[in-house]
């Protein structure tokens, strides 16, 4: 079969690819579209690296083929940062030594993004539960937790 | 390189069509979180993927008739938003929390979970228990089927390979109605049911109970629906004595594997320990005296 055409907004951009109807939308993005950010850890949605936003809702990329992206709204890791200028979020995970191999970060982080865009100010427990996909085998978890429960202070305005 | 080819239709109409005329193995797409996973391991070969989400009606709830109607292809995360779901159907959205993670709930949905037919699904045994009802769309039309007519084994369904659940209807709740789902794992997330239980009744002012559906999960081939265990329910407050004889009738229902994550004498035991647990939940929520997620 043809290759699919595909347009979905990624990281505020109207982005036109081409993929393989059995490609998922990480293998997509990575391959296709060039945004390596996205990382494939277990590729059967259990570790969560793969995390992206897709029309508001939080979502592994591998559990999504490339051609169900048409006309959707996607954020990568890639569309985190403003730029030059770090993301709260990004800026705490370094400030708390929240990462060591930095594997699973990229997901991490957008899944933070997606917390806190729909809970500004979660319990530690909320949190902890939110990121229950995210898996990372190097901090143990506390540092995370401790870089965005202050990354929410920061982006209330209660710390800086 | 395999010949998948992959259709997003925008009537029922033409979904049936295709799903009728596919050569080979056509498999119907919700959120994906398990063909993705079985296309990935090579366990499910399809021909054709026929992803439902663009059909109108497919993702949303609405209210109708005084009861709910839920998209089969709405994401978990949707129903568990919802105010009016919550407050109707606390066991229900229990259950859809317990799928998988955060991401997963973001796709995953009601048709999916009931149609992979996995034994161990969280959201069955909840659907099983509110006694909703499947509107099946075919060639031939729409049929309602309760929900559980349709899982029939591992794997399998009743459904004919034209067919596929266009959405669910959750009943009216009587006054002092509720419903309240458990699923032990070893850890606190992220895990397979050893066991489900999924409990919805309705009591009277004194407390007493008028109408109840217990299912099971993780104990057979199928979810189960346990009459038994409901009828021991009906015309009783949740007394030590009702308690013990719905612990007896959910551990008589089972008929579970040992496998690794429990034996069979194991999860006969832990069914009637959740039954309790989730009775005892279901009843005080009915009788307005506990609100909150029940895990």
């Amino acid at each position: 079969m043809a290759r699919q055409h595909v347009t979905a907004t990624i990281n505020g951009e109207e982005t036109d690819f081409l993929c393989e109807t059995q490609q998922t939308l990480l293998d997509t993005l990575r391959d296709v579209v060039g945004l390596t950010g996205s990382k494939e850890g277990c590729a059967s949605g259990d570790c969560g690296a793969c995390s992206i936003i897709m029309d508001g809702r939080l979502v592994c990329s591998c559990l999504v083929l490339g051609v169900e992206a048409e006309g959707s709204t996607i954020t990568t890791i890639e569309g985190i940062a403003d730029g030059e200028k770090l993301h709260p979020i990004q800026q705490k995970f370094l400030e708390h030594a929240a990462l060591q191999c930095g594997f699973c970060t990229p997901g991490l982080i957008v899944a933070t993004k997606a917390l806190l865009d729909e809970n500004p100010n979660p319990t530690e427990t909320e949190t902890r539960y939110w990121l229950a996909g995210n898996l990372c085998r190097c901090t143990g978890y506390d540092k995370i937790i401790r870089a965005v429960m202050d990354a929410a202070a920061v982006m209330r305005g209660e710390t800086v | 390189m395999t010949s998948l080819s992959y259709a997003a239709p925008t009537s029922v109409d033409d979904a049936v069509k295709l799903l009728a005329g596919a050569s080979g193995l056509a498999k119907v797409l919700a959120g994906g979180t398990d063909l993705l996973v079985q296309m990935r391991s090579g366990r499910v070969k399809p021909d054709l993927i026929v992803d439902t989400k663009k059909i109108p009606g497919l993702i949303g709830i609405r209210e109708e008739n005084g009861g709910f109607v839920v998209g089969a292809s709405t994401a978990g995360a949707v129903v568990e938003a919802h105010a009016g779901m919550t407050k109707a159907w606390p066991g229900v959205v229990e259950a859809l929390d317990l799928i998988g993670s955060t991401q997963v709930q973001g796709r995953c949905s009601l048709a999916g979970n009931l149609c992979n037919a996995s034994p161990a699904a969280d959201s069955v045994p909840a659907l099983y228990a509110a006694a909703a009802i499947a509107v099946v769309v075919g060639p031939k039309g729409r049929r309602e089927v309760p929900v559980e007519q349709i899982p029939t084994g591992p794997g399998r369904t009743s459904l004919a390979k034209d067919e596929f659940i266009l959405e669910f209807k959750f009943p009216p709740r009587p006054a002092r109605s509720s419903d309240a789902y458990l699923r032990f794992i070893p850890r606190t997330e992220m895990d397979i049911a050893v066991v489900g239980c999924g409990i919805s009744v309705t009591l009277d002012a004194n407390g007493v109970c008028t109408a109840a559906r217990v299912s099971l999960g993780a104990v057979a081939p199928t979810v189960l629906l346990v009459k038994a265990a409901a009828d021991v329910l009906v015309g009783h407050t949740l007394d030590a004595d009702t308690l013990a004889k719905l612990d007896a009738a959910a551990q008589a229902a089972c008929k579970p594997i040992s496998d690794k994550r429990g034996t069979i004498e194991y999860r006969t035991k832990i069914a009637g320990v959740l039954a309790r647990r989730v009775a005892a939940i279901a009843f005080d929520r009915a009788a307005g005296k506990s609100s909150g997620k029940a895990h």
